[in-house]
This record gives C-alpha cells, sequence and structure tokens, in this order.
C-alpha cells in the first residue's frame, strides 16, 4: 500500500491505495469524487480526462502514486464560487450534452484546448483536438457550437461554427 | 406557447448536475459492506464445460464467495426469456434455446459467463478469476447466420434444430411473384445490414442489495425500463417477489436499445447478494461491453424490386436472414419481423410485398433491438433498391421516388400497417432545396479540379414509433402491453411532480415533460419536477425506447393533467363562486373568462388540501394517475440527403454535406430533437462509414472488442449537420407526437451509401464503406 | 491490472539502479499502463522517470538538437527551437496520440516500445538520430531491431536522442480508423550531406523499416513526381482486420509523395 498526497480541487488530500490504483479509482474510490467517469479500457474514451499540474490528462492511463504531490483538478472542481465555468455553461446553453456521461471528460478537454489555443479555435480544429473524447449521443455538434461559443466568450477565438 | 411550453427551445433542467459531475450513475451508488462482483467468461465461442473449480481461488485475499451455474440451478433461479413469440410460416411457435444466467453445461459464445467471483476489490475479484480453472472441452462453431443454416453446421441448441429459430413471413408470396413476373423491370440486390455494437458511453453496471431483515431486494441498475427489469425478474426469473424488489435506474449514460435487456450480470448480484450476505456490486468494462451488450442489425437480405413501364413499383420481394446469435435476447425476435417487415412499404405505393425471414442461432453475442431495431435494416435495403433502380432505368432518383410516393392518408400497405398521415414530397422538396441539389454538379466538378470524387445520396425513410397499441402487439405475439402510465400530484403549495413510467438515458425528459405541464398550467418549469426510473416511487411503466416516450409517455402525462384541471377548475369555480366551465387557466392563475376574478395557481392548490372549502362531495387533495394505451403506430418519416467526396488515392470518404428533413409531428422542444437527429445521424454514418462487429469465423473470437479495433465516430469524422423539420400533425395522439430518437440513424445510412457509390461509380459496396474497402473497388487489380 | 511496486526515481543512476529482470521504466505510461490494465504485462516494478531532471528539456544549438527522453509530445510538438530547423519533427508529434496523451508520452518511451505504428520511430531512423542511453550512443539503424524490439540491453535506459538537422523534411501518415495509430506512416528526409533517407511505419511486418527504391529516386529528385515509377512490394507489409499488404503498399507511396509535399 502506498500513501499517497496531493492537492485535489485546491484542497490537500490524502490516502492509501495499491500502487496499482489508478488516480481515476483514487478520485473515484478514495475521494468519492464520482464526476470522472470510466468508459473503456484503452485509454481511449476521455471519460476520465482531469487536469494534473495545468494539462489535461486521462486519470485512467496515470497511476495515483504518479499523482502524488501534484495538483489535480476535477469536474467538481471547475466551477468557482457557485458561478458554472463558461464551458459548462456553454455546454447547456448549446445542449453540449445528452446522456451526461462523456461530459466531465468533454468539458475538461475543452477547457484544456482553449486555454492551450488562445485565439486560434475554429471547428476544424475543434474537431481535431476531441480526438480523445468519445461522445456517442450528440454527434458532437452541438459540443463543437458549444466549446466554439466558450472559446469566444472566454475572449480568444475568431471564427465560430455556423 | 409561453416561454417554458410547448415548441419552446428551452434549455434542459438537468444539466446543471451533469455539468458539475453530479450526476449519479449507477456504478457512483455504494452502500455500506459493499463487495465487488467479476465475472469469468468463456474464452471459447462454444464448449462444454467438464467442471469447474475453484478451490484455489476460493482461498486467494479478499474473495468472498464464487458462485457458478450450479447454484444458481439449486435456488431454482429460471432461464433469461424472448419475451416476444413468433410462429414459423407453418404454425409451430420458435424455437428458443435455454440461456442459463450462469452457464452450467455449455458456453455458446465468447463472454458467456460461468462464474461470478466476489471480493472486497475489483482487482481482487479478476486476480481470484485467473485462479479459478474450468475444463472446457471445445466444440465446433458458426458466426455467420447463413453458415450456420447450411447442413451439417454445428448445433448450437437442442431446441433449434438446424439452428432454425423460426421461418417466418409476411405479406402476399403469389401476387409478388405475379408482379415480378409480369415486370417491364426488376432490380435484384442482395444487401447485407453490418452487425453493430451499440456502445453507450456508460458501460453496464449492476448493484444488488439483499435486506435479510426485511426480505426485501434492491438493485440499482442500468435499465431504460426499470418496471420491465421488475416484472421480468420476479415472473420468470424468481429472483425476488415483485413486491419485494425495488429496482432503480438512475442517471444512465445511454442506452440506444442495448439497455433494454435484462442480462445475467444484474439478476447475478442480486440473488448473490442473498447468497453470500453481502451488497454485491460489477461494473462492465468496455471489453466485457463489446462482449456480452447485445449486439444490432446483421442482416442478409436478397431483393427484388418489380416496375410497370412507367417505372412504378409493383410489387416487392425479400428474404433475409438474421443472427440472433447465441441466445435469444429479450425483444430479438421482434426486430427482424414485426420491426423489420412491416416497414418494407416505405413511403411509397407498393400494391405487393412478400418478406421472408429466418433468425438462427450462432456463436455469437446476442443481437436484439438498437437505435432504429428493424427499421434501419428495412429502410436499407428499400433505399439502396430505389436507388440502384432509378440508375437503371436512367432516372433521377428524386423522381422515381416521386413517382411512387403514398399520397392519400390513411394509407394500408401490404404489410400490416396503416399510415395514418405525412406529407413526403414535403420533406423531399425541403432536402433538395437544402441540400442546393440543383448545384451539385457544379460542386462535384469543383471536387474533381482538386482530385476528389464527388457523389450526392438521398433517402426516403419512414419508420413506426410511438410502440404500441397493447392489443395489436398481443395479438402479434408480444408479452407484454406497450402502453404507458403518469401521475401528476399538485403539491399544496402549487408545486407539481409528475411521475412517468417512461425512463430518461439522455432525451432529457426532465425538460420535455416539464414543458407539458408548464404549457397547461402556465407554471415555470422549475416548479415541475419529473420522477422516474425507481419502482418503488412510480408503480408500473413500460419504459423508453422505440422513440415512444413522446407519442405515449406523454400522452399519459396529458391524459393525467386533463383529470388535474378539471379537478382543480373544479375548486377554483368553488372559490370564485362561479361556473366551472368559464374557468380558464393562465400564467398561473385560473380566472373567470370575461371577468378580473381570478385565484392564483397555488391557492386553488392549497384549497385542495386545507380542505376546509370545497365542493360538496369533492374529494381532498390534488392528484391523478393515468394510463394512455396508444390507438396506432405513429409514422414519422423524413428525407436525407448527403454529399461525399472521396480521396482515391486512400479510398478514404469525408462527409462534406448531411441534410435532414424530418417529419416528426408536434415537437415540445426543438433543440432537443435536433439533438436526437444529430446523434441519430452520427450513429448512421457510423455504420455506413466506420463501424463494423467482426467474428473471427475459425475462433469464434471478437476480433473488434475495443476501440482499439471497433471504430467509433470521432468528432472529426463527422460534419455540422443541417437539420429541419416539416409538420404533419399526427392524429393518433392527442399532442400529434411522432417521435424522433431514431430516425437519424434509420435515414441515413442508405443516403450514405448511396453516395458513395455514386462518387466512386461502383454499386458494389457493403457497409462500412471503410478506406480499405473503397480503394478495393476503385482499384479492382488488387 | 496485476499487484505491482511503483519507485519514483530522481536521477538516472537511481532508475537504473532499481531495475531488474521484472521491472520496468515507467516513463508516460501510454501505452505501458493501458497493456496492464489489460493484464497483458506484468511487471513487478514500475520505475518512473517523470522527475528525473537529466531527462527532461530540449536543447537546439545550429543544427544539433537533442531531446530528452521524459520530454513529452506536447513539449516537442510545441518547441520553437525545434521548429526553427525541424518543423516536420513537430508537426509528427502533434498528431501523436491525441491531446491528453500528448501531455503525458514521452519520445523515450515511445521509441524504447518500438511499437510498429507508432511515429517516432520513423522520424528518428529517417533523420539518422542517435539515441543516448545510460552507457552508450546507438544509431538510429541499429537501435530499431523489429516489432517491439530495440538494441537496449536489459535495464538500459534511453536518456535523451540526438540528431542533425536535415536540409529538408516531412511526414505524412493514415490513421487506423479506430485506434488513431499509423496504419502507414512515412517519414523523408534529405540530410545535410544530400543523403536521402525514407522510413515507414505502421505498414512493416517486423516494424519500422527503410524504403530504400525510394531513397535511390529521391536522390536526385526530392519531389514526389519522382516517386511516379515505383512500385511498392506488398511482400514484407503488415495484413490485418484494417488493411490489406496491398492497401498498405499503396499508402506508402501515397504517404511518402504527401510528406515529399510537406517537406516543400
Amino acid at each position: 500500500m502506498a500513501s499517497v498526497s496531493m492537492t485535489v480541487n485546491g484542497k490537500a488530500v490524502s490516502g492509501q491505495c495499491e500502487d496499482r490504483t489508478l488516480l481515476v479509482q483514487f478520485i473515484r474510490e478514495n475521494l468519492n469524487l464520482t464526476g470522472t467517469h470510466v468508459g473503456c479500457d484503452t485509454s481511449q474514451c476521455g471519460a476520465c480526462v482531469v487536469h494534473v499540474d495545468g494539462k489535461a490528462v486521462k486519470s485512467c492511463t496515470m497511476l495515483a502514486v504518479q499523482a502524488n504531490g501534484s495538483e489535480v483538478l476535477t469536474i467538481e472542481g471547475l466551477a468557482s464560487g457557485g458561478e458554472l465555468h463558461p464551458v459548462q455553461a456553454a455546454f447547456k446553453a448549446h445542449h453540449g450534452l445528452q446522456c451526461g456521461f462523456c461530459t466531465p471528460g468533454m468539458i475538461m478537454a475543452a477547457t484544456d484546448m482553449i486555454k492551450r489555443h488562445g485565439g486560434k479555435l475554429d471547428e476544424k480544429t475543434v474537431r481535431d483536438e476531441l480526438d480523445g473524447n468519445i461522445c456517442r449521443c450528440t454527434g458532437y455538434h452541438n459540443i463543437v457550437k458549444a466549446i466554439l461559443a466558450a472559446a469566444e466568450e472566454m475572449g480568444s477565438t475568431r471564427q465560430a461554427a455556423e | 406557447m409561453g416561454l417554458e411550453g410547448i415548441g419552446a427551445r428551452v434549455a434542459r433542467k438537468e444539466d446543471k448536475r451533469f455539468i458539475t459531475g453530479k450526476g449519479r450513475y449507477t456504478d457512483d451508488m455504494t452502500v455500506p459492506g459493499m463487495k465487488h462482483a467479476h465475472f469469468l467468461r468463456s474464452p471459447h465461442a462454444h464448449a462444454r464445460i467438464r467442471s469447474i473449480d475453484a478451490s484455489a481461488a476460493e482461498k486467494m485475499p479478499g474473495v468472498v464467495g464464487i458462485l457458478n451455474g450450479r447454484q444458481l440451478t439449486e435456488d431454482a433461479i429460471g432461464n433469461l426469456i424472448c419475451g416476444w413469440m413468433i410462429h414459423s410460416k407453418d404454425g409451430s411457435p420458435m424455437n428458443m434455446g435455454a440461456w442459463r444466467p450462469l452457464a452450467s453445461d455449455v458456453v455458446r459464445y465468447v463472454g458467456d459467463a460461468v462464474a461470478v467471483i466476489i471480493a472486497d476489490t475489483k482487482a481482487q475479484a479478476r486476480d481470484a478469476a485467473e485462479a479459478v480453472v474450468v475444463d472446457y472441452e471445445t466444440l465446433p462453431l458458426v458466426t455467420s447466420a447463413a453458415a450456420a443454416l447450411e447442413p451439417g453446421a454445428p448445433q448450437i441448441h437442442p431446441e433449434a434444430k438446424g439452428n432454425l429459430i423460426f421461418d417466418w413471413e409476411i405479406g402476399d408470396a403469389a401476387a409478388t411473384d405475379a408482379a415480378i413476373a409480369a415486370a417491364a423491370h426488376v432490380t435484384e440486390m442482395k444487401i447485407i445490414n453490418n452487425r453493430l455494437v451499440p456502445n453507450p458511453m456508460e458501460p453496464r453496471a449492476a448493484l444488488g442489495v439483499y435486506d435479510e431483515a426485511e426480505d426485501h431486494y434492491t438493485v440499482w441498475t442500468t435499465s431504460q425500463n426499470p418496471h420491465v427489469a421488475r416484472l421480468v425478474m420476479s415472473a420468470f426469473y424468481n429472483v425476488a417477489p415483485e413486491n419485494k424488489l425495488r429496482v432503480i435506474a438512475p442517471d444512465v449514460g445511454g442506452g440506444f436499445g442495448s439497455k433494454i435487456y435484462i442480462y445475467p450480470e444484474e439478476i447475478v448480484c442480486l440473488w448473490a447478494s442473498k447468497r453470500t450476505g453481502v451488497p454485491v456490486k460489477w461494473n462492465s468494462d468496455r471489453t466485457e461491453a463489446f462482449l456480452t451488450d447485445a449486439h444490432g442489425r446483421d442482416h442478409v437480405s436478397t431483393v427484388k424490386m418489380a416496375f410497370d413501364a412507367n417505372n412504378r413499383i409493383t410489387g416487392l420481394k425479400v428474404d433475409t436472414i438474421a443472427n440472433l446469435g447465441a441466445y435469444m435476447s429479450l425483444f430479438s425476435s421482434a426486430v427482424p419481423t414485426y420491426l423489420y417487415a412491416t416497414l418494407l412499404s416505405g413511403q411509397y405505393d407498393i400494391p405487393s410485398i412478400h418478406a421472408n425471414v429466418r433468425t438462427v442461432y450462432t456463436n455469437t453475442a446476442p443481437v436484439d433491438a438498437y437505435r432504429g431495431a428493424g427499421r434501419p435494416e428495412a429502410t436499407y435495403l428499400l433505399e439502396r433498391t430505389m436507388e440502384t433502380a432509378a440508375r437503371e432505368l436512367g432516372v433521377s432518383p428524386a423522381e422515381l421516388r416521386r413517382t411512387n410516393f403514398i399520397r392519400s392518408f390513411p394509407h394500408q400497405t401490404p404489410v400490416i400497417m396503416n399510415y395514418d398521415a405525412g406529407d413526403y414530397e414535403a420533406s423531399l422538396d425541403a432536402a433538395m432545396q437544402a441540400a442546393d441539389y440543383a448545384g451539385f454538379p457544379g460542386r462535384k466538378a469543383e471536387a474533381a479540379s482538386r482530385g476528389k470524387l464527388r457523389g450526392i445520396g438521398m433517402s426516403c425513410y419512414i419508420e413506426a414509433c410511438g410502440i404500441a397499441p397493447s392489443a395489436a402487439v398481443g395479438s402479434l405475439g408480444a408479452g407484454v402491453g406497450l402502453w404507458e402510465s403518469a401521475e401528476v400530484r399538485v403539491n399544496a403549495v402549487g408545486t407539481i411532480e409528475v411521475l412517468t413510467g417512461s425512463h430518461s438515458h439522455g432525451q432529457g425528459h426532465e425538460t420535455t415533460f416539464a414543458q407539458l405541464v408548464s404549457d397547461r398550467f402556465g407554471v415555470g418549469i422549475d416548479s415541475v419536477s419529473i420522477v422516474h426510473g425507481d419502482t418503488d416511487k412510480v408503480q408500473m411503466g413500460m419504459g423508453t425506447y422505440g422513440s415512444r416516450s413522446g407519442a405515449v409517455g406523454m400522452s399519459a402525462v396529458v391524459k393525467a393533467l386533463d383529470k388535474v384541471e378539471a379537478k382543480a377548475k373544479k375548486i377554483a369555480a368553488h372559490l370564485m363562486e362561479a361556473d366551472e366551465s368559464d374557468i380558464v387557466i393562465e400564467n398561473g392563475e385560473l380566472k373567470v373568462a370575461g371577468t378580473d376574478k381570478s385565484v392564483p395557481w397555488f391557492q386553488m392548490a392549497l384549497a385542495a388540501y386545507t380542505a376546509h372549502n370545497l365542493p360538496a362531495g369533492l374529494e381532498p387533495g390534488l392528484k391523478e394517475g393515468a394510463f394512455y394505451d396508444p390507438s396506432n403506430f405513429t409514422f414519422p418519416a423524413g428525407c436525407y440527403i448527403c454529399e461525399v467526396e472521396v480521396d482515391p488515392d486512400t479510398g478514404k470518404t469525408e462527409v462534406v454535406q448531411f441534410v435532414a428533413s424530418d417529419d416528426f409531428g408536434k415537437i415540445i422542444n426543438p433543440m432537443i430533437v435536433e439533438g436526437q437527429v444529430h446523434g441519430g445521424i452520427a450513429q448512421g454514418i457510423g455504420q455506413a462509414l466506420l463501424e463494423n462487429a467482426y467474428y473471427d469465423p475459425q475462433t469464434g473470437q471478437l476480433l473488434t472488442a475495443s476501440y482499439m479495433d471497433y471504430t467509433m465516430p470521432r468528432a472529426d469524422d463527422l460534419p455540422s449537420y443541417k437539420v429541419s423539420t416539416t409538420e404533419t400533425a399526427c392524429p393518433s395522439n392527442p399532442l400529434g407526437i411522432k417521435g424522433c430518437g431514431e430516425a437519424g440513424a434509420i435515414g441515413s445510412p442508405p443516403a450514405l451509401i448511396n453516395a458513395v457509390t455514386d462518387a466512386i461509380s461502383n454499386n458494389n459496396l457493403t457497409m462500412p464503406a471503410s478506406p480499405h474497402r473503397v480503394w478495393e473497388l476503385l482499384n479492382p487489380a488488387h | 491490472m496485476y499487484a505491482t511496486n511503483y519507485h519514483r526515481a530522481s536521477s538516472v543512476e537511481e532508475a537504473v539502479g532499481l531495475a531488474s529482470e521484472d521491472a520496468k521504466y515507467l516513463a508516460g505510461g501510454q501505452t505501458l499502463i493501458p497493456t496492464m490494465k489489460q493484464r497483458l504485462a506484468a511487471p513487478s516494478d514500475l520505475i518512473d522517470l517523470r522527475h528525473v531532471a537529466a531527462m527532461q528539456g530540449i536543447k537546439v544549438e545550429g543544427d544539433k538538437v537533442r531531446i530528452g527522453a521524459a520530454v513529452t509530445h506536447a513539449e516537442v510538438a510545441a518547441s520553437a527551437a525545434v521548429r526553427g530547423v525541424c518543423a516536420a519533427l513537430c508537426d509528427l508529434a502533434a498528431h501523436i496520440g491525441d491531446p491528453h496523451v500528448r501531455h503525458m508520452g514521452t519520445i523515450g518511451g515511445s521509441i524504447a516500445n518500438n511499437d510498429p505504428a507508432a511515429d517516432y520511430p520513423a522520424a528518428l531512423l529517417a533523420l539518422k538520430a542517435d539515441i543516448i542511453t545510460n552507457n552508450r550512443r546507438i544509431g538510429a539503424d541499429e537501435f530499431f531491431a523489429g516489432m517491439f524490439e530495440t538494441a537496449l540491453d536489459e535495464g538500459e535506459l534511453v536518456t535523451a536522442v540526438e540528431l542533425t538537422a536535415p536540409a529538408k523534411a516531412g511526414y505524412a501518415k493514415f490513421r487506423n480508423p479506430a485506434s488513431r495509430y499509423a496504419l502507414t506512416g512515412v517519414f523523408v528526409a534529405r540530410l545535410g550531406d544530400g543523403s536521402v533517407r525514407v522510413a515507414v511505419t505502421g505498414a512493416g511486418s517486423d516494424g519500422v523499416f527503410r524504403q530504400s527504391e525510394m531513397e535511390a529516386a529521391l536522390a536526385s529528385n526530392f519531389s514526389a513526381d519522382a516517386l511516379s515509377g515505383i512500385s511498392v512490394d506488398p511482400s514484407n507489409l503488415m495484413a490485418d482486420l484494417h488493411a490489406t499488404a496491398e492497401y498498405r503498399a499503396n499508402l506508402v507511396k501515397v504517404m511518402a509523395k504527401r510528406a515529399l509535399i510537406a517537406a516543400g
């Protein structure tokens, strides 16, 4: 068993887990933050995306012990002071979700994408950058719209969809 | 309509919990003392189990118990069933083989469960599973339905000789044969509808809890229809009596049909909880989902379509072999029969139709309804044939369709269905205009200048939703009625709870059902709560599938609202000393028409519960229930037009334009309807271009058992869609709703393949049109 | 995943000291962890390299490029210094996996695994890179020794990659529609000495390989036109569920042409 300490959503947390415990298991089972999901076992669907030290990663493809000492941001920590993050608000406004299962990973991927691309998001870039996130409900149409709208809202896009 | 009423583009009430990570899915549930289950599954497609030795595994760390089919039999747990009886054309009932929740003598597909290991952690259960020794004697296997019908094919179930489950027909064979014999032209095709894996993003899960003190059972499960699950688990599987069994389907992450059925795992978790004395949770990993979720489609058909000299269809003859996999899943028999062959008239006036369907056991995962369920297979067959016929006859695809459209309603087809309303030309015109059909030659030439092969294809689909009139489906073999229930509870402060037997797993019922109430009473949707998915809260219901929640589920709500409205008016009239026929409800007030007298909604509700001043003889309270049984199916229809560009160097197809024009009747929330169409089209594009479940015919292994090998549509595989609607009123239910959940997946595959075959000038293409396959057609030397 | 023991190394020496027959180095983990999750690998110990300072960092001096083995794909993709001398390498890195994978996956991990469908082996082979380990320098021609095989000894650790910027280079790949790995990828390079190297990934039945016929054709004319007469022999190419050898042979040629166009 390993002792793991990290900062999750701004709070210091620690816990015991096996070395083989994945970060997503630690988040869901030890911390009871169940917003981060597992949708595949081959590290492709992206339902588990969280930010570790400011970067989007798949928490199903990282051991909890690897994140020892890191800063982790999950979907539960994205809204601040009761205010939705602009990406969260855009997903709601543009109907960018249906069953909601892929949504936390999508939103965490989208916030990372907008941050990295600054002013250069267009529809093609958004679609290319969603390579690591699978949605079965929406056909992506409204997810793409929501991300472009959020990017614009956050003052960093040139061109909106449709 | 009001800001939040019928027709309003309202953002969804349920979104907040999903976008903040507070959704509650089955795998998020924990209860004290909970242990974890891992299912040991057969690695063989067909084998006899000689023995199972779990003695070493039982001593592994954390193991609580290991159970197999023998113990299941000891406790008299029943077989899984198919709930729709089909009779062969010789009158004999379908040949259903036994499906044990845990196989005890023979395994029939890779993934068949043989034992369950329960341990403190999931990892420990999986560790121990590797120490269970199962001695298998492998048997010959068969994966394709056609091969399974060959003489000498491996026999899969003793009950189904030659692996034939039933040999069924519909329509008039003699009249159809005569039409073909007399035809001016006959288009003949072989049509393969590729096998798909539904892949809702939330894998299946179950948490079974037995409370010994109360002798009570609770199961949380990823179900589209928790009440049907409760009924079947008690009536057929003998897991628990219905009054002691609570089934909860909390937030469910997509279903697309695959979560209708009651699978072995939820039965075993519940039973194992009693047997071991601990709560037992299982959640599927994606590989298990590929292996064991019910698959979809998998038809091989031949078709002959006869035309007279005026290009009018005179007859349609279809022969279909449908692969139902190793066991008959809950609705599997209905999909290739009453959900398929009854739609073979499409949008066309066809005087004679005959279809013969043989369903077959194979050593593959069970096949059942997947988004569209039978209707995509019918539409693909018909619309590929229409397109091919147009090419053979040298007429435009649109003109051939127009020539044959049904134009007066109601229309009785030769295959049971009675279409109530529609305007197919309106959809076709709208789609052609949105697609700038006339401008296609210019776009094709421009693409050619870039070295790309551009093609255009269309599809005019019809489907049957709103399933279904109970007596009608009962006469066709259904084991249940397909009505829906609703209860509307007005609280003492005027807020409202609607209990429904429909289940939302992405469709947005918490919003759209509230819009109905808002529209009726002028209250905000925030004062309306929708309760669903828990058999302890909602008494009974038939669940969500077949695009039925609007047409059937909402109709039940409307009936209950009618009753609430009538009583509310009685109370208000009494309070204002007016005649109840003069009371109107507007903006949250009950008014006396033509006066300035009014009572706020909440005050009327309070009066109902204080009961200090009610009309003589009126019961206190304000709560009404209703059951709604539809009078007919509904018939959404539309036209899809798609343009593709094929890269001749690689064979890769890019969808460059996709236009959908749908007639869904009345629409409650256009934003949600558009979302349903988007998602359906994406799954249709997936079927046409990307997805294919492939079993190795030698080993019976599913070679596409993960996202490494099964191509899930990603954002960069898909275009933005141009969707719009036309509207003909649906006379068959009070709201005029037709249903929109499946249309996208039904109408799109033939449009895609018609476009790709147009682009490459080669009609010999089977789905999926993968780059490799298209390249081979373009380079026949290879 | 089977039980394992995790170790976090802070230096190359410590990492090498922890190595044993059943242990594995854990770089970005984007292939190793999925493999372990499927129980297809069962290392007794994992030696985490992400905190070894000496394996970090990109250094470009003139036409000499040194990339630490623990540098992520995202870092290479975003490196203005590398882009200045070999943009093809940045473009390649920018299309490995997906954004989340690129935040974790490393160049050292990729080449040490030598997956037959990975991108980096094609680049390093075409660029005639040197692979630096804890105790030696290995030329790419020697390093990539067949499918999932390298010249690394047991416990030997890749610490950096060094290369000389080419005169021109380009990469094009056709992705497996499902996995998004390279179904076929071709890296073309004209080196500073004028020699041309063409390396193919995803297609070979024994991993990354050089396409000598194309190299010869391109030596005098480094353009897509020079390949028009070449027909690629499918006999040593991979055939699987996703593509026949013939289709891959076609893709080798098509991707080579596109790589040449990208090279400019």
